[in-house]
């Protein structure tokens, strides 16, 4: 009889590992540590997750497992390609989330002890379970792992104590969440009834040919399964949370829910629908194209509709948009069911969701910086910001039109038309339409917020032909200007700097959408 | 001039603005200060877009005119192998005269806007936006990947979308978010016939795909792909009826913007068409052509009927938004050659091309001047009772509004004649294959809106030229053309008139090109 005891490639398993390990160090530090050195807790995060992103150097060449099968081929970790590229966006959220963190203090009022060593201890957990998603290999994993990224950002959500929105925002995360979990489950255990196995691989083989009389038990499984992923990419009809949630939540969290949730949700989508429902391609590939164009519609249209004047409309907006790039992401998807070899669009995917990250975690790190001296976060506080910070707004000018997809955002432009060459390529040209019209929608409203940096900022707004005006008055409360916190200034210079290079060189991540990832 | 040379200048004009872009919007180095910001940035569009122009002249001297029908000073460079894009660059008989175009027209812009800074917000930022702009249009005339001339077709938007938006007067913003949406969706729509080019053949490269002409793609592929392309061409070109974007634009915009969007920024549509979609789709072309002429004409009288509308007294009729109609009307010409398939007619579109960016260009330089000294464009409140009396209270402005106009009607022996001359030539005598009997019908048409575009350029002359010079209604004196108006037009006017007695200069160009551009045809 073979050993039952598996052999733990530690590793292949380091970008996971770490994160958790901090994130109890941590927990355990901030009893002992005095109060005055608090924000050393926020540097010690920074560092753990920026090591983590280094331990993947050593396994770019993408062939470990662990937690094989003994005997058996089937593993549940896999350090493959796109476990790795989705680790390392999900790893990068949540270190651009730690630097806007460390000077956006989520804490109500300075006076409020709220321990700072609970707020990353829940961070690098929700991280570590963000890293550990896209490399399981079997349902088990995938769904502890999601929940693992999930329940710490409730507690994340609803850090804003005394503001009753915050809470309300928790709860309604909370609940939809956890009703997207239950529908998981059953989904997966309908699936393991019908199969015989949690292993994706194992999945798909059990599914080609799956018992007459287990069949529709299958399919039901399947969709069901798919339903609790589709929540947590905040797919249409299940996105209602998610404007409430980010608005309510603390800025950094939000900036982390848009990237890190989206990447946890759609990576375990795909791992779901290309590598273990792939017998029923045909169901889920229209399914998703469907689904892609109404996320995409809903979620373009609502950001449309937003008033500038509203309180938080800035995140609201925000908020509506990564809606609608779920939508973008999800094109690929539909494209893979129909193609030849599924893993290279879902490498489109891939692409253009580091591309979002990149550039949904610099727009979300300019607004923390507004947030600043106009806590209220309306999108009019923007007016006239190239006047009093014009690095800061030529840096969110330039992040809308990436998300926009126009020049001189070319990296956003060129992920967009490798989206559209793969709807052109699997013959869906009805989807590449439907998204064509949308990116013209979303253009209207990322640009109305462009133009507003470059406003004057006194209301009348109009010009009186003098030359630039060098201080704004009334703009805000003047003292918050001065001292902008290193981590801020740092979280965005890397995301500009990051949207620049690939800009230049496309290349950089559009080549995930060349070769398979899976 | 060698090979390499010129491929460096090549690429140093299409870099050059854009770094020029980024230098505008940097604190001017000790020494150019100037005698404050405005006038330092405003010095500084002068310079890059003076060296951009006298780059594109170095091109034009060392281009091999034996073999214009050859790509020169080619580039090719392997950019995203992921989607097969390559920055591939080059120049040809068809692309020269209009990358000459856009300097030139892009330097007499920023000249003038030096001696008269714009209204509006800082000038710094004009000057990144004029360059990023150049940049762009240049682009467009010069990359040989269909992905990269789709990149260049969106670079010209955003600049463009704040000149209107800021430098503009009027109803400037929503103006501006129509000619942004518009030309968006033509241009995302454009892509996916690219993608669906690029899909199909295996390749973006415009070379070869004009050298393969067609032959790797099904009929119904290219129907497809000539409808979507056409589309987001035709809202650029404009063809009548995705044209409503342009009067709003050109009303709006300030008169650098008018210029150089009438100027140069419609030939990206008809550019497109000649490039694109004639040597890559001729099947596809050969279907639609015909549509495309009957649309071509309908704009052609449209426009000209608008413009008589807006030139009636008592109409209210704005002079910016009257040159945007006959706009309609010229381009009009320009797509009805295109549509006749025929060496003829795409010689004559591509020769309209470039006079009407000239004259134009020039119309609306004088439509500003006009509109500086008299605080409107309103024909009605110009002209008065009688007429704005131009000619009477400043003769040499009034002479060249006259010429102007003149060399827009097609008057023989200036530019505006030869390219509507040949285009209707070409639609006389179609492509093989397509109907006589509705391209003669077509000709006919073409040539009523001729003379219905000569009925309201005379009336605008008379209504602002002429007149009595006591009774017209004007405040105080009028200052005639002045040394810096003057620098900024007579280019325009001595290529008008250089051209028009002159043809060969231009058809020697694009003749050859043409002609391997249609292959068999």
């Amino acid at each position: 009889m073979p050993s039952l005891v598996q052999s733990v490639d530690w590793t292949a398993l380091t970008p996971v590992v770490i994160p958790a390990a901090l994130s109890l160090a941590v927990l355990v530090a901030d009893l002992f540590l005095p109060r005055r050195h608090a924000p050393l807790l926020g540097w010690l995060s920074a560092a753990g997750l920026a090591a983590a992103l280094l331990t993947e150097i050593p396994l770019r060449d993408g062939h470990r497992t662990t937690f094989c099968q003994t005997g058996g081929a089937s593993c549940s970790y896999a350090a493959d390609h796109f476990a790795l590229v989705v680790q390392a966006l999900v790893l990068g959220g949540a270190l651009l989330t730690a630097l806007l963190s460390v000077t956006t203090d989520p804490r109500p009022a300075p006076g409020a002890a709220a321990p700072t060593g609970e707020y990353w201890f829940l961070l690098l957990s929700s991280a570590a379970g963000g890293a550990l998603l896209p490399a399981s290999r079997d349902l088990a994993t995938l769904l502890v792992a999601l929940e693992v990224t999930t329940l710490p950002a409730f507690a994340l959500v609803a850090l804003r104590r005394g503001d009753r929105l915050a809470g309300e925002a928790a709860l309604k995360f909370f609940l939809s969440s956890v009703t997207a979990t239950a529908v998981s489950l059953l989904g997966i255990s309908f699936v393991y009834a019908a199969t015989g196995t949690l292993h994706l691989t194992g999945v798909a083989q059990g599914l080609t040919h799956p018992p007459d009389h287990l069949g529709t038990l299958a399919k039901t499984g399947a969709a069901l399964t798919l339903v609790g992923f589709a929540f947590k990419l905040a797919v249409a009809p299940f996105h209602f949370w998610v404007p409430d949630t980010y608005a309510g939540a603390p800025l950094p969290v939000a900036a982390y829910l848009s990237v890190v949730g989206k990447a946890a949700g759609f990576s375990g989508l795909i791992l779901v629908t290309v590598v273990a429902f792939r017998p029923y391609a045909d169901v889920w590939g229209p399914a998703m194209g469907v689904l892609a164009v109404l996320t995409m519609t809903v979620g373009n249209v609502g950001a449309l509709r937003q008033r500038p004047g509203v309180e938080r409309s800035a995140v609201r907006l925000l908020a509506w948009s990564s809606i609608g790039q779920a939508g973008y992401l999800l094109v690929p998807l539909a494209a893979a069911s129909s193609a030849d070899s599924p893993a290279h669009e879902i490498g489109t995917t891939v692409a253009y969701a580091l591309m979002y990250g990149v550039v949904n975690l610099g727009a979300f790190a300019v607004a923390a910086l507004v947030t600043r001296t106009a806590p209220a976060g309306r999108l009019t506080d923007y007016r006239g910001l190239y006047a009093s910070r014009p690095l800061a707004a030529l840096a969110l000018a330039f992040f809308l039109l990436c998300l926009a997809g126009l020049p001189p955002g070319i990296i956003g432009l060129f992920a967009k038309v490798a989206v559209f060459s793969s709807a052109v390529g699997a013959r869906h040209g009805w989807l590449a339409v439907i998204m064509a019209v949308n990116v013209v929608i979303a253009l209207v409203y990322y640009l109305r917020w462009t133009a507003l940096l470059f406003t004057r900022p006194e209301q009348a707004g109009e010009p009186s032909g003098e030359l630039s005006p060098a201080v704004v008055p009334g703009a805000g409360p003047a003292p918050a200007l001065a001292g902008t916190p290193a981590g801020l200034t740092a979280a965005i210079a890397l995301t500009a700097v990051a949207g620049l290079v690939l800009s230049g060189a496309p290349q950089l991540v559009l080549r995930y959408a060349q070769g398979s990832l899976l | 001039m060698n090979h390499t040379a010129l491929q460096y200048v090549l690429a140093a004009t299409l870099v050059l603005p854009l770094l020029g872009a980024v230098g505008a919007l940097l604190p001017p180095p000790p020494g150019l200060r100037g005698r404050d910001p405005g006038q330092a940035v405003l010095r500084h569009g002068v310079t890059v877009t003076g060296a951009v122009l006298v780059l594109t002249v170095v091109l034009a001297a060392g281009f091999d005119h034996d073999h214009p029908a050859k790509m020169q000073a080619t580039t090719d460079l392997s950019w995203i192998p992921a989607l097969r894009i390559h920055l591939h660059i080059g120049i040809d008989g068809i692309s020269l005269p209009l990358l000459v175009l856009t300097a030139l027209l892009t330097f007499l812009c920023a000249l003038y806007s030096y001696f008269k800074p714009p209204e509006g917000p800082s000038p710094k930022a004009y000057v990144a936006l004029l360059l990023l702009l150049e940049s762009g249009t240049l682009a467009t005339f010069a990359v040989l990947d269909l992905m990269l001339f789709f990149l260049a077709f969106e670079m010209v938007l955003i600049p463009m979308y704040f000149l209107i938006a800021r430098w503009g007067g009027g109803d400037r913003e929503r103006s501006a978010l129509r000619f942004i949406v518009y030309t968006l969706l033509g241009s995302v729509i454009m892509l996916l016939g690219l993608l669906l080019i690029g899909v199909k053949a295996g390749t973006f490269d415009m070379v070869a795909l004009a050298t393969d002409n067609g032959s790797s793609l099904s009929h119904s592929t290219q129907l497809i792909a000539v409808l979507a392309i056409g589309i987001g061409l035709a809202v650029k070109a404009p063809m009548w009826p995705l044209h409503s974007w342009l009067p709003d634009a050109h009303t709006a915009a300030p008169t650098t913007g008018s210029v150089l969007l009438a100027g140069v920024l419609l030939k990206m549509g008809s550019y497109g068409m000649v490039r694109i979609l004639l040597p890559m789709t001729p099947g596809g072309m050969h279907t639609f052509a015909p549509y495309l002429a009957a649309f071509a004409v309908v704009g052609i009288v449209y426009g000209s009927l608008a413009c008589l509308w807006l030139a009636r007294p008592g109409n209210g009729g704005d002079l910016k938004r009257l040159i945007a109609y006959s706009s309609v009307g010229h381009m009009g010409f320009v797509l009805l050659g295109i549509a006749t398939l025929t060496r003829t007619g795409v010689n004559g579109a591509l020769f309209a091309n470039i006079a009407h960016g000239l004259i134009t260009g020039l119309l609306f330089f004088l439509v500003g001047a006009v509109k500086d000294r008299y605080g409107s464009t309103d024909l009605d409140q110009l002209a008065g009772r009688t007429g704005a009396a131009l000619y009477g209270r400043a003769p040499r402005l009034g002479g060249l509004l006259a010429f102007a106009a003149v060399a827009s009607l097609g008057l023989p022996g200036l530019a505006g004649f030869w390219g509507e001359m040949l285009a209707m030539f070409g639609s006389f005598h179609p492509g093989a294959g397509l109907s006589r009997g509705a391209y003669l019908t077509f000709t006919g048409i073409a040539a009523f809106g001729t003379l219905l575009t000569a009925a309201y350029l005379l009336v605008v002359v008379r209504r602002v030229c002429m007149g009595d010079r006591e009774t017209a209604h004007a405040p105080g004196a009028l200052a005639d053309v002045r040394g810096y108006e003057f620098a900024a037009w007579t280019p325009l006017a001595t290529l008008t008139v250089v051209t028009g007695l002159w043809p060969a200069t231009l058809l020697g160009l694009t003749e050859p090109a043409v002609r391997t551009l249609l292959g068999g045809h």
